[in-house]
């Protein structure tokens, strides 16, 4: 291995010690998880509040000064914008307090890879996990949305794969990033990466009240595309540009799950 | 992938290998854990890697696993590249690591369950086989207990069953008795020995001679990173010891120690009854290599020494380790 190379291809494209990633053994991961959380359901159940929470308070509350938005009102605007937070946020919250915990003292992974499993099987289980669990509280709140008569158009059925889609790219990354990580104080990071990305990605108004920069600047963080996907969908304003918010986060989880799988070979194959 | 599987060819067959790991840091020196041995493992056979604490035996054993690439030489394991097959390769292994990886999220029947399907088998067969292999370490009626209230015998009798869950060719083990106490240690070589009777293949390794004597037909005396010796205990014990040893202890700092040590060389070689072999020399005691220790006591007498206390004991794979290494195995 050369130094020379950069560290994102050598990750990417480096020599591996044992033959290809797998992949295909994901859903056992899977499997694995459903039989630790069928125990745990309450502590899943927790995470369907929070953007509900959001929406009473922000939506409802704050909607009432504010009144239209964009065209729609405000908790209309909003809804879709916390939908893509918690697609983020579960599988956030999953790929990277549960993975370091595995990776680091639950040796999960080492058992894993002492039996037929490669290290691409369990990227992509954690993963996919990760995402079904941002899934669950999508569903529920995209329920709310329409009991709530939030949502203007049937390209909302489409939101639900949109919000499996940011949960993957979210959730690739973040195990990716969890890899990094030496200690517990380092997820301190992961709070100040997704705190102003919250509250700045255009969740809670367009992104026409900033300077041409600080939109340019916003619409390189995912979390943007992801509510610029979801919003155009509840609201029925679907044009061909969303294509480009698609491949952003197709991208964003290609990379991440093979980093985070690279990953765990360097620290497990060793 | 020419799978060999003629009844006398080796499961493993290792030339020349070799491990080394990159520097830890920037600019610092690789080192050499493992530095090129040779071994064969032969079916049925239990085979050991005795050595101290850092003597390769845990790099050997991981990448035997195919957790650990291989830095050189060759390495083949069922017929088998571990570079090109190693998903089929631990298809066939089992494995108990050093430090006990079980699941703490799951309980301890759901340990197995999902071992299993991390092998691909089918539920029904799983079940089947982990009633009967609870049974076998004895752990059937923790079944439904979570893992993390066991005891340390307990967790290693159940790591040796998940690692029977596939019905391995090859049982590895990795310090398998390290940490436990002795009433434990018993409990887990009574299990080994019943695998070795009922013709599992087993590698182990571990830094207790008397777990080497008890347990392994085959063994290698490895020590940073070499091969120092290979045999059965009892061809390692005849070639590299005597039938018995005198052990003597001075009080501390009297200087007996060092006159005595001086006056037992005058006993060496001397073709009298209780002459000795030779003899090696602790901090806290003279160790005196002799066919007949009792001989060679009264021998020391006879030459004036006056012992706080001694002991005669037959050889065992320590005093080979001592003879080969110069030092002992359990710091």
């Amino acid at each position: 291995m050369t130094t020379t190379e950069l560290p994102l291809t050598r990750l990417l494209l480096g020599r591996r010690a044992f033959g290809p990633m797998g992949g295909a053994k994901a859903p056992v991961l899977i499997e694995r998880n459903v039989l630790v959380y069928r125990r745990l359901w309450l502590m899943l159940a927790s995470g369907f509040f929070e953007p509900v929470f959001y929406l009473l308070s922000i939506g409802v509350g704050l909607g009432k000064l504010t009144g239209a938005v964009d065209g729609v009102p405000y908790t209309d605007y909003v809804a879709p914008g916390l939908l893509a937070v918690s697609a983020m946020n579960g599988a956030v919250f999953d790929s990277t307090f549960n993975v370091f915990f595995k990776l680091k003292y639950g040796r999960i992974y080492d058992a894993m890879l002492a039996t037929p499993l490669r290290v691409g099987d369990i990227a992509l289980g954690e993963i996919t996990w990760a995402q079904l669990r941002g899934l669950i509280y999508s569903a529920a709140f995209l329920a709310i949305m329409v009991v709530g008569g939030l949502v203007h158009s049937w390209w909302a059925l489409l939101a639900l794969p949109v919000t499996v889609l940011i949960g993957f790219a979210f959730g690739a990354v973040g195990m990716a990033c969890t890899s990094f990580m030496r200690s517990w104080q380092d997820f301190d990071l992961v709070t100040l990466a997704l705190m102003p990305m919250f509250l700045f990605s255009g969740a809670f108004y367009p992104l026409s009240v900033y300077s041409h920069w600080v939109r340019v600047l916003i619409e390189t963080l995912p979390l943007y595309h992801g509510i610029d996907l979801l919003r155009s969908l509840t609201l029925g304003r679907v044009h061909v540009g969303l294509l480009w918010d698609v491949l952003y986060l197709v991208v964003m989880a290609g990379i991440g799950a093979v980093v985070a799988a690279r990953r765990l070979e360097r620290l497990l194959l060793t | 992938m020419a799978q060999i599987t003629s009844a006398d060819a080796p499961l493993i067959k290792a030339v020349g290998l070799r491990k080394v790991f990159p520097p830890a840091k920037r600019g610092g020196e690789p080192f050499t854990a493992v530095d090129g041995v040779d071994f064969e493992l032969r079916r049925g056979e239990v085979f050991g890697f005795l050595g101290p604490n850092g003597a390769g035996k845990s790099s050997t054993m991981r990448m035997i696993g195919c957790v650990s690439p291989i830095s050189g030489g060759e390495l083949t394991i069922l017929g088998m590249d571990p570079r090109v097959d190693s998903s089929r390769i631990k298809a066939r292994l089992g494995v108990v690591p050093q430090e006990d990886s079980l699941d703490l999220e799951l309980r301890v029947r759901e340990n197995l369950l999902i071992y299993g399907r991390y092998f691909g088998l089918k539920r029904a067969e799983i079940a089947e086989r982990t009633a009967e292999l609870l049974e076998f370490v004895q752990l059937a009626d923790r079944a439904e207990s979570t893992v993390e209230p066991l005891s340390g015998g307990m967790k290693r009798r159940l790591t040796i069953a998940r690692s029977l869950i596939n019905s391995p060719e090859i049982l590895i083990l990795d310090e398998p008795t390290t940490g436990l106490d002795p009433q434990a240690r018993h409990v887990v070589w009574d299990r080994l020995f019943r695998l070795k009777q009922a013709g599992t293949t087993l590698v182990l390794t571990t830094h207790y001679m008397d777990e080497a004597e008890q347990l392994c037909d085959r063994l290698v005396v490895m020590d940073h990173g070499r091969i120092a010796a290979e045999g059965s205990p009892r061809d390692l014990i005849e070639r590299y010891s005597t039938r018995e040893v005198l052990e003597i202890r001075f009080a501390p700092g009297s200087g007996d120690h060092e006159s005595a040590l001086a006056k037992a060389e005058g006993l060496i070689g001397t073709g009298e009854r209780g002459s000795i072999d030779r003899l090696e020399e602790l901090p806290d005691r003279i160790l005196l290599y002799s066919d007949d220790g009792e001989a060679a006591l009264a021998a020391v007498h006879g030459s004036g020494i006056t012992p706080l206390a001694s002991l005669v004991r037959r050889s065992s794979l320590e005093d080979v380790f001592l003879h080969l290494t110069g030092r002992t195995l359990v710091d």
